[in-house]
């Protein structure tokens, strides 16, 4: 971010970008075998834009990991095929091939197990499949209840769960890198960022975000009080339903059946940040996973979920 | 989110002052009791922090048969802590205007306040405390003001609350402040603020208050707002390397967060520990060079010479430099659910290297409802303590006072790898401890603690006393013992009277006059020491025990019959004797065995057994 002439201290972005950037070298000199997850998302967007800074002009000294259920957008796929290909990041894909194998499918399984096997369950497996000691997280402190608490380092024992009686104290920029063989830490550089600030952040920064925050038209059903996308012909539709195009968009992004449209006709970054802010819902309103139960990100979190 | 007539009009504008705000951070301490939580509620809700989703949640999980909102639900995080109605860890809440994003980390003020204070406050730039109007100044609030200024905190704000429930009575107010107004005082604030409000009904908060007409100051939000930021001027530069850059052989540059100060390229360096010293070529940025970098921003830095510099090294300027030490002073928090122990060795995070280190001496501990140093010579769960740190390798560090970055360091228990304290640099050096100067002799000492013999080598030393008549069968069963040990995996050595060295006996026959030493030396190194000697006398035994420590110390008595020991005797020792050769059996030996049918290697099994179920191996 370009630095304000004979400005004394730092803007709010400028602090948020210094800490994080500072966050993704320690891991990196910390850990042996470190790895990014990466969502396809803004946030995963903006922390990868941070880490090419964090090490420029070299390149990122991790790999890039993506946890596919394989009901992720199309677009989103194409997106992260290209967007890896043209900075050359050594991207990794995992598929859970038992939820594969048995067809674990958000229609059949609901939403709760088909999360838990293609998503928690697959994300374990790749871990321990590549050995890695610390895995970034694009999650935000400001995103969810639960969160608020949540550490920078959050630690993991050896089954990749969360204890959140079990948590180490963390002071100034400190972080205890410490762990026994089989334990991980899950870092997360953007904890401190809101969603105001990762929209602002983009803005400034103009970095390229999946088509699908856009409004556009889109073929969409109404269903439980959601805009789903008919994203491709897996879709399963209810009888008497009959997919419509509508402008919407995407304020988060996930598997295509679990993740809500909006109605919307911004096109544009300022519209997107326009939208946001006279819209009083918060972020993870969108996603449907959240609402299986109460305190249920929590209960994902101890099982191992970002 | 937000009620501003530019995002409607001209969302344009809007982002571009938006993103030119600055970020402030801060503490707020008290308890439920004080109104904190209702008072960051009532921040979120007024500057439109708080989503419509989650005011519905709140509003459905306030009391029901109320139309009030409990503003202290918006602040609750975990389930199990729900389910508690306890806030037991820092949670961090944001909200922002139009000049400035905060960072509030919301600390619990009953359980554990004192670790989760430090936690909150360690990055916090202002601390807010609260104050009950009606209770006035509790020694709660001179302790939080005291923490507040322990971990540096430059504001300090008070909120004098629940003024609606007094009246808005301006005496009540003006006695509140001068009474803390004294104490805090002499803890060095950069500025202190009081402000009389009413977080359940909003006054002073973010709207001021009609109600106290005599208050001229800021309200709470818009001393947030206005709150100095500005660095400290003529803070030295301090920049710890976290990590060399070196994409091909012609680009090196040393990564890194300027921890303080300014740098500007052609500025002179140095590089500690080497005292090296070169010149900075550029300050590198993923938007270009820049001409001059300062705290707290992540830079790259390049250097003139090819000078050997790694991750944990820092860059100084040669006239401003930091202490280089092993030992120094500090204030502990403590956060272990053990205590500190003098005995263990420590890893201490300072900056971007982790060293060894011990806590050498407790000299006093805060003593927390009088605020006065009183004497202790250790620290558990909550204590704050001044204490003296001696590190393997040298530290480059300021006083916490006068540099944050470079006087913070925490400790790591090397056992269970959790963060067990926060400390803060008072000053170098300290009384000169035994081992700086060496040991009484004046030569070095190990500073192999004993805990990091243990976790090597999976055992605490021990010394396995043999005790019998002569030709007991003691130097047999030693030797089995070693073997089973050994293949249990432990390290064990026999001390073996047929050995000239080892077994030089004392007078009358007795054990050799260094084996209470030698035994403890042992013990000490983490092995298990058997000893086969003669030892006749019970109070020779009594002196072992009690050099060794009685918990590292197991005495076996070899009950062999005194007929099987005569025939089995090959030294003549029964032949010079005349007779019985003097012993004196242990009164409550640890075990008792008899050569007399038991073959060396069940008697070795047996005491192995024994030695298991006391914990020695």
């Amino acid at each position: 971010m370009q630095q304000l002439a004979g400005a004394r201290t730092l803007t709010h972005l400028q602090r948020l970008e210094a800490e994080s950037i500072h966050i993704i070298r320690e891991v990196a000199a910390e850990f042996d075998n470190p790895v990014m997850l990466y969502s396809i998302g803004k946030d995963s967007s903006v922390m990868v834009h941070l880490a090419q800074k964090a090490f420029h002009p070299g390149p990122l000294p991790f790999p890039l990991l993506h946890v596919d259920t394989t009901w992720k957008f199309r677009a989103m796929i194409e997106f992260r095929d290209r967007f890896c290909q043209e900075h050359g990041f050594d991207l990794r894909v995992h598929t859970n091939p038992h939820g594969l194998a048995e067809n674990i499918n958000p229609f059949d399984h609901g939403s709760q197990k088909y999360t838990t096997v293609m998503k928690t369950q697959a994300l374990l497996q790749a871990l321990a499949a590549g050995g890695y000691d610390a895995a970034f997280g694009g999650a935000r402190r400001d995103e969810e209840r639960s969160r608020a608490k949540e550490r920078i380092y959050s630690f993991r024992d050896r089954h990749g769960q969360w204890d959140p009686k079990n948590q180490r104290p963390e002071l100034w920029n400190l972080y205890n890198a410490k762990i026994t063989k089989g334990e991980s830490i899950r870092a997360f550089p953007l904890s401190n960022w809101t969603e105001l600030d990762v929209w602002l952040y983009v803005h400034l920064e103009k970095i390229p975000i999946v088509p699908l925050y856009f409004a556009a038209e889109r073929p969409v059903v109404e269903r439980d009080g959601a805009l789903i996308m008919v994203d491709d012909d897996r879709m399963r539709l209810r009888p008497g339903e009959q997919p419509r195009l509508e402008r919407v968009r995407f304020r988060t992004l996930g598997c295509y059946p679990l993740s809500g449209a909006i109605r919307s006709s911004a096109t544009t970054l300022p519209e997107i940040i326009r939208e946001m802010l006279l819209t009083k819902q918060s972020e993870r309103q969108g996603r449907l996973i959240d609402f299986d139960e109460e305190g249920s990100m929590e209960t994902k979190k101890r099982e191992g979920y970002f | 989110m937000s009620d501003d007539p530019l995002i409607s009009s001209n969302i344009e504008e809007y982002l571009r002052r938006h993103e030119h705000k600055e970020l402030l951070r801060f503490v707020a301490v008290g308890s439920v009791d004080d109104g904190k939580s209702t008072l960051i509620g009532r921040l979120l809700h007024d500057t439109h922090g708080i989503y419509e989703d989650q005011l519905s949640a709140v509003k459905r999980a306030s009391k029901q048969g109320t139309d009030e909102i409990d503003f202290s639900l918006f602040t609750d995080g975990l389930k199990a802590e729900r389910e508690q109605g306890i806030t037991i860890d820092v949670a961090y809440r944001y909200f922002s205007t139009e000049t400035r994003k905060f960072i509030i980390a919301d600390t619990p003020g009953h359980v554990q306040y004192t670790r989760n204070m430090a936690t909150g406050a360690s990055t916090a730039d202002l601390a807010i405390i609260l104050i009950d109007a009606r209770l006035g100044v509790l020694q709660q609030s001179r302790r939080h003001a005291f923490i507040a200024s322990l971990l540096g905190i430059r504001h300090l704000c008070v909120c004098v609350n629940k003024m609606d429930l007094v009246g808005f009575d301006e005496d009540t107010y003006d006695a509140i402040c001068i009474e803390l107004g004294r104490f805090v005082e002499r803890l060095g604030f950069g500025g202190v603020v009081f402000i009389p409000v009413s977080a359940l009904e909003g006054d002073n908060v973010v709207s001021r208050s009609p109600r106290a007409p005599w208050y001229q100051g800021p309200t709470l939000l818009e001393h947030l707002e206005s709150a100095s930021l500005a660095p400290v001027p003529g803070s030295a530069f301090r920049y710890p390397v976290q990590t060399v850059i070196r994409p091909n052989l012609d680009y090196r540059a040393f990564a890194g967060q300027i921890a303080a100060g300014a740098i500007a390229p052609g500025d002179e360096v140095m590089v500690l520990p080497s005292r090296q010293r070169s010149r900075v070529v550029a300050i590198d940025t993923f938007e270009g060079e820049l001409e001059k970098a300062h705290a707290p921003m992540s830079v790259s830095l390049r250097l003139a010479d090819e000078i050997d510099i790694s991750r944990g090294d820092m860059l100084v300027l040669p006239d401003q430099l930091p202490t280089v030490g092993r030992r120094f002073e500090a204030m502990l928090v403590w956060m272990g659910e053990r205590a500190l122990d003098p005995e263990r060795s420590y890893f201490l995070k300072h900056t971007t290297q982790y060293v060894r280190a011990e806590v050498e001496h407790v000299a006093h501990t805060i003593d927390l409802e009088t605020l006065q140093p009183a004497p202790a010579t250790h620290l558990e769960l909550n204590d704050i303590g001044r204490v003296v740190v001696s590190c393997h390798r040298p530290l480059y560090f300021d006083a916490y006072a006068q540099s944050r970055a470079t006087g913070a360091f925490v400790l790591i228990d090397s056992i269970t790898n959790n963060t067990v304290a926060a400390g803060m640099i008072v000053a170098a050096g300290g009384h000169e401890s035994e081992r700086e100067r060496g040991g009484p002799s004046g030569r070095p000492r190990s500073s192999v603690s004993r805990a990091e013999r243990h976790e090597r080598l999976g055992q605490s030393g021990a010394a396995i006393w043999l005790s019998g008549l002569p030709a007991s069968g003691k130097s047999s069963v030693a030797f089995a013992l070693e073997r089973v040990l050994f293949d249990r995996g432990k390290v064990a050595t026999v001390m073996d009277p047929n050995d000239d060295v080892t077994g030089e006996l004392g007078p009358g026959g007795s054990s050799p006059t260094h084996a209470p030493e030698l035994a403890r030396r042992l013990a000490d190194a983490g092995l298990i020491g058997i000893y086969a000697f003669e030892s006749p006398l019970a109070s020779d035994r009594a002196q072992i025990r009690e050099r060794v420590g009685p918990a590292r110390y197991f005495e076996v008595h070899l009950a062999t019959p005194l007929e099987v020991c005569r025939t089995r005797d090959t030294h003549g020792t029964y032949d010079r004797a005349h007779g019985t050769p003097p012993f004196e059996p242990p009164a409550s030996p640890d075990l008792v065995v008899s050569a007399e049918h038991d073959d060396p290697d069940s008697i070795a099994e047996q005491i192995a057994g024994a030695l298991a179920q006391r914990g020695l191996i």
